[in-house]
């Protein structure tokens, strides 16, 4: 196991820098970022030559892209070219309003997809079963900036008609502090939180209910059915356990990609978080903050491809890697 | 019901049965004498007046059966019928202005309303479903083929190829495709659907190759293909001719899957201004357009629930062909 680990970290640090590197030499050929300063007569001409040798968008990109490691590895990923300010405190800020919202999102959408998952297949074809089937269907065929939209006009025109205020539409806070923040907090991040959770419950219910019906098809089922287990410890013991397994690897690589894929969401509500941050520095084509931005995503995607196969190969005693 | 009757006794082929498995080797070891010969012959030394099915007319049978996935067909039909026909279609052009009716509620003149320039949400939901359509299908097609031929490629002859097959994949799935489809917008620029197809195409191949790949690695062992070899077929007649008809089950299924993911993404890429820009038309677009007439709900509502629909459509036909070329599954579904 720990062989397995060690040579999967060693494989993947060679494919992040190949990844990052393609991705820079893409991002640099995307545009000129000073033709915005450029284009503003407040800005004199030396300054700008200054931050092109600064920031060495003089030298060709392939040699920029040592230099970006350098200041990666060195500098907390250097700064910001439209705004010159540190990029790491800017990041760290974005990742936290991500988290907060994804985490939430995330355990909810688990909790009750398993739920439900369970129930479906236990109840295999009941009412129960087909509704929740055609929501895991819709959840899979809506797009995820559609619902976000859907739940932003209802709950403005909540708002608009009955001046009753629920949910909060965009932004993280109205409140600058004070004994409510945190109900103001969780007012803004309801919507965000309820999008997320939608499509997230429509995937892992599916999951939950496949994975369900595969184990309790399977000889050991049967056989603990016939030396007279009682049903609630046959779903319980011998089902519910096994049938875990797959939905882990599914909520970990799920929650990788997430870091980094929350973007439309995000947009939709004007959320401070990392993938509007992302969708900011693209539209201004600030090189170093969107490969920042590509850096950490990579490295969510792998760290936790990783963990859903040591937890796999952790709750699963049948698969030895080595 | 044919299953029953299926002859289960050699005697039944006295002559055929020894070269069966020379003469026919592209059909699946596991799959029944009969279907793999799939011409339209009887069984008349049994005496007995069976109607022979090929593997296809199962797999046909199978869909037709599956009423989820007919109703599924027959809402693509519509749907995408509307989009080539949008000329006919549509009530009003792309770009036609009514000055007496902006921002107007869904009536009988305007089905989904107009927008805050007095254009006519319904045909530019038509318009956009064209586009839509034109983007889903031909990333699904391109990317089928090229993903086909380099998964064949790389699982037939192993080595290199398998090697920088599997690396490129490697790269492709270190980052959410959208952060890469946003990345690679910026730099190969956004505009007409032709353009976002190709970036799709570009980052889309990787799936369909991977699954070819797969079933190529498996199927190379089998005994079939090693008789096929051994009677003196080539490289080329191996993979195609034999190889390559049994990994068409799970690919059409991709294929299928891929038109409405496809769809999806570049609804997504259009919203978030990646992706189509006006003047063509696009879904993704309208929806983007709407954002600023929040009190205007059915400018939101239509162009999305259009989105839901085809992809909920296409979906269906995708499971149901899932089911229907499952050469396993001999159970008919009711």
């Amino acid at each position: 196991m720990l062989t397995y680990i060690v040579r999967r970290i060693l494989y993947s640090i060679p494919v992040l820098f190949l990844a990052t590197f393609v991705s820079f030499i893409f991002v640099s050929y995307a545009g000129n970022p000073v033709s915005l300063l450029r284009q503003n007569p407040r800005v004199p001409k030396s300054t700008i030559e200054n931050l092109i040798h600064q920031q060495h968008l003089d030298v060709s990109p392939f040699v920029r892209y040592f230099y970006w490691l350098d200041s990666v590895f060195l500098h907390g990923f250097g700064k910001s070219l439209q705004t010159l300010q540190p990029i790491w405190p800017q990041m760290t800020r974005t990742m936290g309003h991500t988290l907060q919202f994804i985490v939430i999102s995330e355990v909810l959408a688990l909790v009750l997809g398993i739920a439900v998952g369970i129930y479906s297949a236990i109840r295999q074809y009941s009412v129960f079963d087909y509704s929740f089937t055609t929501i895991g269907f819709l959840g899979f065929a809506m797009p995820t900036f559609w619902l976000a939209l859907l739940l932003q006009i209802a709950f403005t025109d909540i708002f608009l008609h009955w001046n009753i205020r629920i949910f909060y539409t965009s932004g993280l806070n109205t409140l600058p502090g004070g004994p409510a923040w945190s109900l103001d907090r969780m007012q803004h991040l309801a919507l965000p939180v309820l999008t997320l959770l939608i499509i997230s419950f429509a995937l892992y219910s599916r999951y939950m209910r496949a994975s369900m019906l595969d184990v309790i098809n399977s000889d050991y089922v049967r056989t603990a059915r016939a030396k007279g287990v009682s049903e609630w410890r046959v779903i319980m013991k011998h089902v519910f356990r096994n049938a875990l397994i797959p939905i882990t690897t599914v909520a970990a690589l799920n929650f990788g990609a997430l870091i980094g894929g929350a973007i439309v969401t995000e947009t939709v509500f004007s959320l401070d978080g990392f993938g509007y941050w992302f969708i900011q520095a693209l539209n201004s084509l600030d090189i170093y903050e969107m490969m920042a931005y590509i850096f950490i995503t990579a490295v969510a995607v792998v760290v936790f491809n990783l963990i859903a196969d040591i937890m796999y190969g952790f709750l699963d005693p049948r698969i030895r890697y080595d | 019901m044919t299953e029953s009757l299926r002859p289960s006794d050699d005697s039944l082929y006295p002559s055929g049965q020894m070269e069966g498995n020379a003469v026919l080797p592209e059909g699946d070891p596991g799959t029944g004498f009969l279907e793999t010969r799939g011409g339209p012959e009887t069984t008349e030394q049994a005496g007995l007046d069976l109607k022979v099915r090929g593997q296809w007319a199962y797999a046909r049978m199978r869909f037709f059966r599956h009423r989820l996935a007919v109703a599924g067909l027959i809402g693509i039909v519509i749907i995408f019928g509307a989009g080539i026909l949008a000329g006919v279609v549509a009530p009003y052009g792309y770009f036609q202005i009514d000055l007496t009716h902006i921002l107007a509620g869904p009536s009988s003149t305007h089905l989904f309303g107009t927008d805050g320039l007095g254009r006519d949400e319904f045909s530019r939901v038509i318009w956009g479903i064209r586009t839509s359509m034109e983007v889903g299908v031909f990333v699904a097609v391109v990317s089928t083929f090229i993903g086909l031929v380099i998964g064949a490629v790389a699982g037939y002859y192993g080595g290199w190829m398998d090697n920088l097959l599997m690396r490129i994949t490697d790269l492709v799935l270190t980052l959410p495709l959208l952060v890469i489809l946003l990345t690679a917008a910026t730099l190969l620029g956004q505009g007409n659907q032709w353009r976002v197809s190709i970036i799709l195409v570009l980052f889309f191949w990787t799936g369909i190759a991977r699954v070819v790949r797969g079933v190529f690695l498996s199927l190379r062992e089998k005994e079939y293909v090693e008789a096929a070899k051994a009677s003196g077929a080539g490289d080329a007649r191996l993979m195609f001719r034999h190889m390559l008809p049994n990994t068409l089950g799970p690919v059409v299924v991709n294929a299928t899957l891929a038109v409405g993911f496809a769809i999806l993404i570049e609804s997504a890429l259009s919203f978030l201004g990646f992706g189509i820009k006006p003047p063509t038309p696009s879904l993704g677009g309208l929806v983007a357009d709407a954002q600023q007439y929040s009190q205007q709900w059915w400018l939101t509502v239509f162009p999305g629930l259009t989105i839901v629909l085809i992809v909920l459509c296409v979906n269906f036909v995708g499971d149901g062909l899932r089911d229907a070329l499952d050469p396993q599954q001999r159970r008919m579904r009711a």
